[in-house]
């Protein structure tokens, strides 16, 4: 730590009456203590994104006492994000969510300090954000921002309070502590885009950030109490089906090229391009599909044109909301295009229109030709079309 | 040696989505060439066209990283669980629209 930093740490600070009854519960415990309480009141935690992890993260570290908060969001809250991101109400949807979040933490506890950085976390200005902060809590929500928080904890020296979920299981662990692994020894390399689960893979039960991200706050609390031993060198896995949590050992890599001991990383890199979504390894996007606007499609079938429509979702997306069409999902296409009529004009769609540009490239590839994509999928065809149909 | 694999989620669609597959190996090379043979399409996620286990996914015997054992050479004993860990990299929990996101073929 260096000094600039540590001094805070250090400061004299006192609470007010109204603060030692707000944090009795925490004062009445012996870990915690009055000491405690105002190391939590001098404490600086930073917390990358304020989504499902960020959003129970900075309700309990505001609650706790960390007396200066800082967010790095530059979303705005939407309807989708209500099922899990407990930080927000549906009178929030379309402001800019460190709005949100500032009132709502400044209603939680008005004794600390919220600092928002309404932007994209960079690597130009990694360095500048995240150099006045203690502890860096990582609650991303991709593999480029992961690795840049990383390396930039790595390289200034700041712990990294890890949390990451997918659909029912969670990891956590702590990265960064002088002695201990960081993110880049656990995995060198992020999978290339191709290889990440699809759309219909997605979704997350909304509870699970809750849980994940409540993990990633006591550990940002055990830190700055000193107390405990917190999960360094060691990677926590939760399984919420079976509800099982369990233990690995994460040694720090010899070889890591950023916290080695011959690093091959002494700055920031792009991350986009190392995570290939710049990259070449990058699969190329299908774009070039003949395509059909949803309103074009509408008029031809009000007009009584035999229009095939091909549904390229997976079964449970067809049960939120369908087109009447013939559901073969993108992946079970290839074993199942004899069940298409090559005579016949198909139309392809998904939810968005990428799978369906996919499915269409496919297609036209194995001989077909009369088949088209709709374009910006059954979204497009709900704003453009039928406004009856639920976006989900 | 009868051993454990345990599935994550997010390949739980490539294992005829098993949690868990039984099997009988000498090592954890031996192991995952089982449990490729009998889930195809595993394979492309678990190696590299090199043949090569992918970077991103980690495999532990016990709580114990492969790699500072005997990589796939490491041999089991009887009741050995192997855990496959691929990164997640999710915190908002959907990948709509995200750059990264593609149907898998």
């Amino acid at each position: 730590m260096t000094e600039s930093r540590a001094e805070h740490l250090t400061e004299p600070v006192t609470l007010s009456r109204e603060e030692i009854l707000r944090y009795s519960r925490h004062l009445i415990m012996p870990e915690v203590g009055m000491e405690g309480q105002l190391r939590l009141k001098r404490a600086r935690v930073l917390c990358v994104g304020s989504g499902g992890l960020g959003a129970p993260l900075a309700l309990y570290l505001a609650a706790a006492g960390v007396g200066r908060l800082g967010l790095v969001d530059f979303d705005r809250v939407d309807f989708t994000n209500l099922q899990r991101q407990v930080l927000y109400g549906t009178s929030d949807v379309g402001r800019p969510k460190l709005e949100a979040a500032q009132q709502r933490l400044a209603d939680l506890n008005p004794e600390i300090e919220i600092v928002p950085y309404e932007t994209r976390l960079t690597s130009e200005n990694a360095l500048d954000i995240l150099e006045p902060w203690d502890i860096v809590v990582d609650g991303t929500d991709n593999f480029p921002t992961r690795y840049l928080v990383n390396d930039a904890c790595v390289l200034l020296g700041k712990p990294n309070v890890y949390g990451s979920i997918f659909r029912f299981e969670g990891q956590v662990s702590v990265f960064g502590m002088p002695e201990g692994p960081c993110y880049r020894c656990l995995y060198p390399e992020p999978p290339p885009p191709g290889l990440v689960p699809s759309c219909a893979e997605g979704g997350v039960l909304g509870v699970l950030p809750g849980i994940i991200g409540s993990l990633q706050a006591m550990e940002v609390l055990k830190l700055i109490l000193g107390i405990g031993q917190p999960l360094v060198g060691r990677l926590l896995l939760f399984d919420a089906l079976a509800m099982r949590f369990r233990e690995l050992r994460l040694r720090r890599n010899p070889d890591c090229p950023v916290c080695g001991e011959r690093p091959t990383i002494r700055q920031l890199i792009d991350y986009e391009e190392f995570c290939g979504i710049r990259g070449e390894e990058a699969p190329a996007r299908v774009t070039d599909v003949p395509e059909i606007a949803p309103r074009e499609l509408y008029q031809r079938l009000q007009s009584g044109e035999d229009i095939f429509i091909l549904d390229v979702r997976e079964p449970h997306e067809y049960q939120i909301c369908n087109l009447g069409g013939y559901l073969i999902p993108l992946g079970e296409l290839p074993r199942r295009v004899h069940e298409l009529d090559s005579a016949r004009t198909i139309v392809a769609h998904c939810r968005s229109g990428k799978r369906s540009a996919e499915a269409v490239d496919f297609l036209r590839r194995v001989g077909f030709t009369r088949v088209w994509n709709l374009r910006g999928g059954i979204l497009a065809w709900a704003d453009e079309v039928d406004p009856t149909v639920p976006k989900y | 040696m009868a051993v454990r694999i345990l599935i994550p989620t997010p390949l739980r669609p490539y294992a005829g989505r098993n949690e868990a597959v039984e099997l009988e190996a000498a090592t954890v090379g031996e192991a995952l060439a089982r449990l490729v043979e009998q889930f195809g399409e595993l394979r492309r996620h678990l190696y590299a066209d090199s043949g090569r286990l992918r970077s991103f996914v980690n495999v532990y015997v016990n709580d114990e990283d492969i790699r500072y054992l005997k990589q796939e050479q490491t041999p089991l004993r009887d009741g050995d669980v192997i855990s496959i860990v691929p990164s997640i990299a999710g915190g908002r929990g959907a990948c709509h629209d995200r750059i990264a996101c593609r149907a898998s073929d």
